[in-house]
């Protein structure tokens, strides 16, 4: 505590500690170094998925062998999918924004079990470095897409164990994370932060961490058991012992679409944050998003069964998963209104995290309506396991997550760094990202319509046009990509150097503590009397 | 924030609860002779349901803290039952 108040001023980049150098960052209980020790890994790690992609995408420019073959192919949409899924977007706003933030704005000076939360990040590395022992050890890396679907996953020579083992020790950091979130925002909250007077990030972190919470340890032991069929053959679901494949499809989904609620409500809680400051207007209907907020968290635990449509569930099954697909849609639908509503007649201010957030809600309403049209039955027999679907989730979780991610990070960027960046690169950025994004994808919902079906590294000649423009798109988005990702890295250590408290002219409390904020944020942890947003 | 004082539990309640636990355990193995059917795992999963519960209860203190925590545990426990009725709605149908 001594050594804290002598060094109330300096701000937590460069507080020094009982350690020096690296140490200070990877031993730090600091909620905003760990939260900035999540996004240096998760910078890494993306670049290596994005790779991937790319060279996915380039196989597909022609058809036939191009640069590489079929089990190269497999072994990295699988690996694609297991980093962006388990160790980006699942982790991604919570983990590294959730961090840095929510302490922030809720008047907080950490979140409530600091070592815990150290242990989270210690804990994600070595699930990475687990996960990453497939690629090199046993007879070849994992070749089974991210699903890990039975009986293949069982069968195949390659080396799924440390895939699964490692994605089962990602889940522990998830878990404690969710833990340390519900704790804090009960626990922690500057006096007169009545539930509803909290801004909305905290509101959808609060609901993702429950999600986290129940649904994780589902995927745990999904994960175990599918250990224990390959070394052990248990026959929990190998048709040969009596087992049930589609046993394991139910497991699997019992978390995975909860799980894709985790990655999209806080992007939401993240766009409507920025909407209102960018329109200079208090939220539209700030109960709804809250309400439906939580009841997206708990629609969305029942609502797994509509990947599952033509594996061979019960009739009645079917229908009761397609009814409740589409009453998900509505909370979701209800934001989109709300975040409109927000803008309607606003003063808008045309700013990079603005540009983020509105190309956020076009793009994540393509994606709804898409998951509509999956969610039928009739046209999901078309549709399932077609580009269609590829188009939809990366609508979804690329569109969603990592543009409401890209929104964040622009946004508070001056806040964490105490640097401003390039405002004219980051706007080209946006836009060379966002064109070669629609390029991309765009053609994967044709491509899924005409037949072409996922997970394939060849395809009939007459796909070919359709995949010239999405790889085309492909090379544009990284480029995109580049530029954005050169320009923050360059900002965040030359950057115009600025201690102005809230350069946006935000109304949460984050933007009352200093820029960059101290070791504990506050001197005098602030009280609460408005609701957050109430702008004149 | 409000402290809630602390409760201390008795040895006494510790060995009650061991002792559930032990005579619940022999009844689900002996149960196990018994020719139920379908009704075996409704069977097993209520027996252990029960002592899950007695743990919650008492071992774990649920009746002497905030009521708080004991609406969030049947909340949750109520997400699950719902989990498990719907993945079982499919089994009986099929
Ligand atoms: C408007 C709400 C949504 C609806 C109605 C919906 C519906 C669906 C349906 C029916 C499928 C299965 C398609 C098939 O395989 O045949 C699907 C797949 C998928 N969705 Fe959504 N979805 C919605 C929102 C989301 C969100 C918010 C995310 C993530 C942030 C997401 C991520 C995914 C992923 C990752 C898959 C593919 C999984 C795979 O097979 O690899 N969806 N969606
Ligand atoms: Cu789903």
């Amino acid at each position: 505590m001594s050594e804290s108040t002598k060094s109330n001023h300096e701000s937590f980049l460069e507080y020094k500690g009982k350690y020096r150098g690296i140490l200070g960052w990877i031993l730090s209980t600091d909620h905003k170094r760990i939260g900035l020790l999540y996004l240096y890994t998760m910078l890494v790690f993306f670049s290596v998925a994005a790779i991937l992609g790319l060279l996915m995408k380039i196989q597909l420019i022609a058809p036939g062998h191009t640069i590489m073959g079929p089990a190269t192919y497999n072994a990295m949409f699988t690996m694609h999918g297991i980093i962006m899924i388990f160790i980006i977007v699942v982790p991604g706003l919570p983990a590294v924004f959730g961090n840095f933030f929510l302490p922030l704005m809720i008047g907080a000076k950490d979140v409530a079990f600091p070592k815990l939360n150290l242990a989270s990040w210690w804990i994600y590395v070595i699930g990475i470095l687990i996960v990453l022992t497939s690629q090199f050890m046993g007879d070849g890396p994992p070749d089974t897409g991210w699903t890990f679907y039975a009986p293949y996953s069982f069968q195949t020579p390659a080396n799924i164990v440390p895939a699964l083992v490692g994605a089962f020790v990602l889940g522990f950091s998830s878990i404690l994370t969710g833990i340390n979130f519900v704790v804090t925002i009960h626990r922690l909250r500057a006096p007169g932060m009545k539930w509803l007077k909290m801004p909305l990030f905290p509101w959808t972190l609060y609901a993702t961490a429950w999600i986290q919470i129940l649904a994780t340890p589902v995927i745990g032991i999904t994960l175990l058991l599918t250990v224990m069929e390959r070394t052990l053959g248990v026959g929990i679901f190998d048709p040969a012992l009596g087992g049930d494949p589609i046993l394991y499809q139910h497991l699997f989904w019992i978390y995975s679409h909860p799980a894709v609620y985790i990655m999209i409500l806080p992007g939401m809680g993240v766009i409507s944050e920025i909407l209102p400051v960018f329109s200079r207007k208090r939220i539209y209907g700030y109960k709804a998003i809250v309400l439906s907020s939580l009841a997206i968290a708990f629609v969305g635990y029942f609502v797994w069964g509509h990947h599952m449509f033509t594996s061979g569930m019960s009739g009645r099954a079917l229908f009761a998963f397609s009814f409740l697909t589409f009453l998900v849609a509505i909370p979701s639908a209800i934001k989109v209104f709300n975040w409109v509503a927000t803008m309607y007649k606003g003063s808008l201010i045309f700013q990079t995290p603005f540009f983020w957030a509105v190309s956020f809600v076009f793009v994540f309403m393509i994606g709804g309506f898409s998951g509509l049209t999956l969610g039928s039955l009739a046209t999901n027999v078309h549709l399932h396991d077609t580009h269609f679907v590829v188009a939809h989730f990366h609508f979804i979780v690329f569109g969603g997550t990592g543009f409401s991610f890209l929104a964040a990070l622009h946004y508070w960027f001056p806040k964490m760094f105490g640097r401003m960046f390039d405002a004219s690169w980051a706007n080209m950025g946006w836009l060379i990202f966002f064109a070669g994004f629609l390029a991309l994808y765009l053609p994967m919902f044709y491509l899924g319509i005409m037949g072409m079906p996922r997970r394939y590294y060849d395809y009939l000649p007459e796909f070919h046009g359709a995949n010239i423009l999405s790889s085309l798109g492909a090379i544009l988005m990284i480029g995109g990509a580049l530029i954005i990702i050169v320009n923050l890295v360059r900002s965040s250590r030359y950057g115009e150097k600025t201690n102005d408290k809230n350069p946006w002219g935000g109304k949460t409390l984050e933007w009352q503590a200093d820029t960059p904020p101290t070791l504990e944020n506050w001197e005098d942890i602030p009280e609460v009397t408005e609701k957050p947003y109430e702008y004149k | 924030m409000s402290q809630e004082k602390p409760h201390i539990s008795s040895y006494r309640s510790h060995v009650f609860v061991l002792a559930a636990l032990i005579v619940l355990t022999g009844i689900s193995v002996a149960v196990t002779t018994l020719e139920l059917g379908r009704l075996d795992t409704l069977v097993a999963m209520l027996i252990a349901g029960a002592k899950a519960g007695i743990v919650l209860v008492w071992f774990m203190h649920l009746k002497f803290d905030n009521k708080l925590y004991t609406i969030f545990t049947v909340l949750v426990i109520v997400v699950f039952l719902l989990v498990l009725y719907v993945t079982f709605f499919d089994y009986s149908y099929r």
